[in-house]
Formats: structure tokens, sequence, C-alpha cells
């Protein structure tokens, strides 16, 4: 049952989109949000959700995925809406009123560009997820933030408890699974009873997956020592990340984009 | 050669040493199996030979250099390898192929000798064909084998398991168990072998047999599995083999339970029956 719990939410393919060097793909998703804020007009923001859209259809991600992943956004939506619908003052006179409160011409606009902005930061961000594998992920974090060495960030310690934590998700959920299974089969009521009786039956599951939570760790931290495991220093990698010219292409492509995105805000009148 | 000398070590003041003056050697391309009941120091034994525990008296030497010895210390982890039991709790990548080259990429090798190493690893343990695979989708026995190639990644000379073959389906054990032969045969990687299966304990060239923090005998399978009654005050089985004639033997008929392999076994009740 809880095997099918997928992390990551990574959807594999062969895509350009998908051969992206990581490092480039976590700095484009970067300053794809960033100009998201900048584009002020509607131009640029069609064209931002244009941008989006096309990824997705050359990424070859189905269009039902990106509706899977804005579902939970509808209710931040509605609750921006409403915040900014109702508070938002204009210079003019007010369109219509609702009981006590106004609703102006800018509180519409401002609305609009909100749900845009955040419809498109979802699908930008989890096209991320959706065509890097954690490993890849992980790796271009780790590349990425490694001038932060300099200040004496672990980055190498932090990549490395991200892919361990990678790669035991899917051991503990087996192990919970067994656990609830034997202490259903001991008469633990786990699916029955009032919330407070359902979070008191979790203790004897929590218990011992912690302690062979912490038992797997003293072995694995043994085995590494084996293994010559010293931390970062003088480590070499397998992978080696090259720059493609498929890397190329798309930089060049995201760059265009972008400064396309920016220069509207010259030629068209902002919303907000 | 691995030598301990009058080995002492205690994991607290007031419990019994674990280790209580043992003295071990391992000359280079030995199969030597090491036997005892649970508790009895031998997986104490098998981390003082790449320094994961330090002796508390006595020394341990690895072709020439001392554990205690902290600049040699990543020179003695390379030279000897260790598997543990549980072969979830030593893997530590993702992708089969990440997780063998862990090793070399910890001591600094080159991206394109990792390949040749990783490569070639994977192919003496035969899980090649698994090496794109994420290690959950793999079975115990094929987890352990991917330990192994983690491990002879490094080109050790010596490579100590502590009871590889303890969670594993029958099926699991004997590749294991073939993998672990071939690289003893073909590979001339010396092997130390802690387990509690007595046929895997028969086909190693040495046996050391350990009680209560020490050494109490050692010897050839034939010479330690023929004193079937020591063996047993020991807690210990004898195989199969050595058993029947055992008790054989118990009814007056003159066996000899020196016979440990399945087919001189065979061939000795085939001549016992016949007249």
């Amino acid at each position: 049952m809880l095997k099918d719990i997928t992390i990551g939410q990574h959807f594999p393919g062969n895509s350009p989109v998908h051969r992206l060097d990581p490092r480039i793909k976590i700095l484009a998703t970067i300053a794809y949000v960033v100009f998201l804020f900048l584009a002020t007009n509607a131009v640029g923001l069609v064209l931002s959700i244009a941008m989006v859209l096309a990824l997705y259809v050359v990424a070859q991600i189905p269009l039902k995925m990106l509706k899977k992943s804005l579902k939970p956004m509808i209710p931040i939506i509605i609750f921006t809406v409403i915040l900014n619908l109702f508070f938002i003052t204009g210079d003019g006179d007010p369109l219509f009123r609702v009981w006590k409160i106004s609703v102006y011409t800018e509180g519409i606009m401002f609305c609009i560009v909100m749900i845009v902005r955040i419809l498109c930061l979802i699908s930008g961000t989890s096209l991320l997820t959706y065509t890097t594998s954690p490993i890849q992920l992980t790796d271009g974090l780790e590349r990425l933030m490694k001038p932060l060495n300099v200040v004496k960030f672990p980055v190498h310690e932090m990549a490395m408890m991200m892919t361990i934590a990678l790669r035991f998700i899917p051991t503990l959920i087996e192990e919970t699974d067994k656990i609830i299974s034997a202490q259903k089969s001991r008469g633990a009521m786990l699916d029955s009873g009032s919330f407070t009786d359902r979070v008191k039956a979790l203790v004897p599951i929590l218990i011992p997956l912690f302690i062979s939570a912490f038992r797997r760790a003293d072995e694995l931290a043994t085995a590494m020592e084996c293994r010559c495991y010293h931390g970062g220093a003088n480590r070499t990698r397998l992978k080696q990340l090259k720059i493609t010219s498929n890397d190329i292409i798309c930089t060049a492509v995201c760059v265009v984009a972008f400064g396309v995105i920016f220069a509207t805000r010259f030629f068209f009148t902002p919303l907000i | 050669m691995i030598k301990a000398t009058n080995l002492l070590f205690g994991y607290s003041e007031e419990r019994e040493k674990a280790l209580n003056g043992v003295n071990f050697t391992a000359e280079k391309g030995e199969f030597i199996a090491v036997l005892g009941s649970n508790g009895c120091g031998k997986s104490t034994l098998a981390k003082h030979f790449n320094a994961i525990l330090l002796p508390e008296e006595g020394t341990v030497e690895v072709e020439g250099m001392l554990t205690t010895q902290d600049d040699r210390l990543f020179d003695i982890r390379q030279k000897v390898g260790m598997v543990f039991q549980n072969p979830d709790n030593q893997i530590v990548a993702t992708i089969v192929e990440e997780d063998v080259a862990f090793a070399l990429e910890n001591m600094g090798v080159e991206p394109s000798e990792i390949r040749r190493r990783i490569d070639e690893a994977m192919e003496k343990t035969g899980v090649y064909k698994f090496k794109d695979k994420a290690p959950h989708h793999l079975s115990g026995g094929q987890k352990q084998r991917v330990a192994i190639a983690g491990i002879i990644a490094m080109r050790p000379d010596y490579i100590v398991l502590d009871e590889p073959t303890a969670m594993l389906d029958p099926e699991g054990r004997r590749k294991v168990l073939k993998t672990i032969k071939s690289l003893n045969k073909e590979y001339g990687i010396t092997v130390i072998l802690i387990t509690h299966y007595m046929d895997e304990a028969a086909q190693a060239d040495r046996i050391v047999v350990m009680s209560k923090g020490k050494v109490v005998k050692e010897g050839t399978p034939k010479e330690i599995f023929s004193q079937v009654e020591l063996v047993k005050s020991l807690s210990l089985d004898v195989p199969q083999t050595s058993e029947i004639a055992y008790e054989l033997g118990k009814l007056g008929h003159n066996l000899s339970t020196e016979a440990i392999s399945i087919d001189e076994c065979a061939q000795q009740l085939y001549n016992f029956l016949k007249g």
C-alpha cells in the first residue's frame, strides 16, 4: 500500500528538457520565477504562460500531470483572490459594492496577475521535478552550491544526506508496512476509533521504526567508513556533468525568452 | 598478511572482554572461515582487521601496517574490505553503479578509471545487468552481491564477510557463496568468512573456531568437523555429512567423520552398505 508513493514525482523521458544539465535547469527555474514577477503587463504574462506550456509540450509531459500538480493550489488561489479583491482600493470610483465592501478595477487586475503568477510558478517548478531524477537534482544542487564551501557551508554533507534520505525512503516505507502488519496481527486497532485513538495507535508503529532507523544509521555509517568515506575532501565523482550542445541551445532559448518577457515592460503599460 | 597478536578488547568496563587475547593470522590467498556461537567475539574481531575498532591491548598488523597508525588508515581500509550481514544497510546510493563507485569516489580515483573498475567489479560479482537499477528493486542476494562489488571495486587484497548470507534465501545464499569462492579461487583475494552455516565453513581452506573471546581451535575443515563432540560442546553444529558418520559410529559402525563433502560421504556410505 505505502509502496506506491513516488517521491519527487519524476516522469522519465528523453526530451531535450530531460537531457538538460540539472544545474542549468535549476538556474533556469529560478530565473523563470524572477522574470515572472518582473512581468507586470498582459503581454509579458501571456508569454510566460506560453513559455511554460511550450516546455511541457517539448518535455512530453501529459497535461494531466500539470492539472494534478495545480489542483492543490486552488484553495490558495481562492484565498488570495478574496483578500485582494476586497482589500485593494483604487483611485477612481469603486466598480461595484457588496455590502460594505467596494471592489475596484485595480483589485480585479491584481487578482488576475496573482493567479497567473501562482499557476506559472507551480507549473514551472513542477516541470523541474518532473523532468529531473532526484539523484540528478541532488547532484546539480551540490555542484551549484559548491562556492558556498568558502563560507564553510557543508555542501557535500547536505547532498550526501539528501542522497541517503532518498535511498532509504523505500526501505523505511517497506519496514513501516511490516511493522503495521505485525502490530495489526497482535490486535492493534489502527483504522478505527476516534481521532485521538488513532494518533495513539501510531506510537507502537513509530517507536520500532525509529529504533530500527537508528540501528540502520549506525550500520550504514560503519559500512561507509569501511569504504574509506571521509567527507567531501578530495572526492571525485563517477558521473561528470558536461555541457553539451543541447545545453547550449536550451540556455540560448531560455535567455531569449526571458529577454523578451523582460522587454515587454518597456513597450506595454503594466496592469498593476 | 593480517596478523593479530594478543588482542584484547571490551565494549565497556563492566562487561566481559569481547576479545580476550586473540591470536590470528591470515596468509595471502587463503579462504578462512570463522565459526563461533553468538557473542563469541567474531564480529568484534572482524572489525579490528580494518581499523573500525582499535585494540585495547595487543596489535593488528595488515601487510606490515599497524591499524593504530592514523596516517595509514585509508591504505588499510582499501586493502581490507568488509561486507556486513544486512545488505540494505550498506548500500549508500540510489543507483547500483553509483553505489559500486562509492568507495572509489571517496578514494579520489579519476572518473574514467572508476568506470573501468566498477564495470570489472560488477562483472566479477554478476550484477552488471542491474547496473542502472534502484537497489530496492533487487532481491536480498542481488543486493548483497552489489555490496560485495562495492568492496572489490577498491581492489582489496582481503575481504572480510560478516555473516553475509544470514538474511538471504537459499538461492541468494548459493549465489553469494559462489561469488565469494570465485573471488578467492579465480582472483586470489583472501577471504575471511564469518558464518553460522557449517556447509559454507566446510568449503574453506582453514577454520578458526572462537569461543568467549578466544580462538579455541584451528585447522582444516576435516580436522575440525571430525571432532564432532568438541564442536558440539561449543554449541555449534557439524555438517550433516559428519553428523551421519558420527551417529552411525555411536551405533558401533566404523565410519570416518572426516568425509565432509557430499561425494565423499556418499562413497563411504556406499562402501559401508555394500559390506
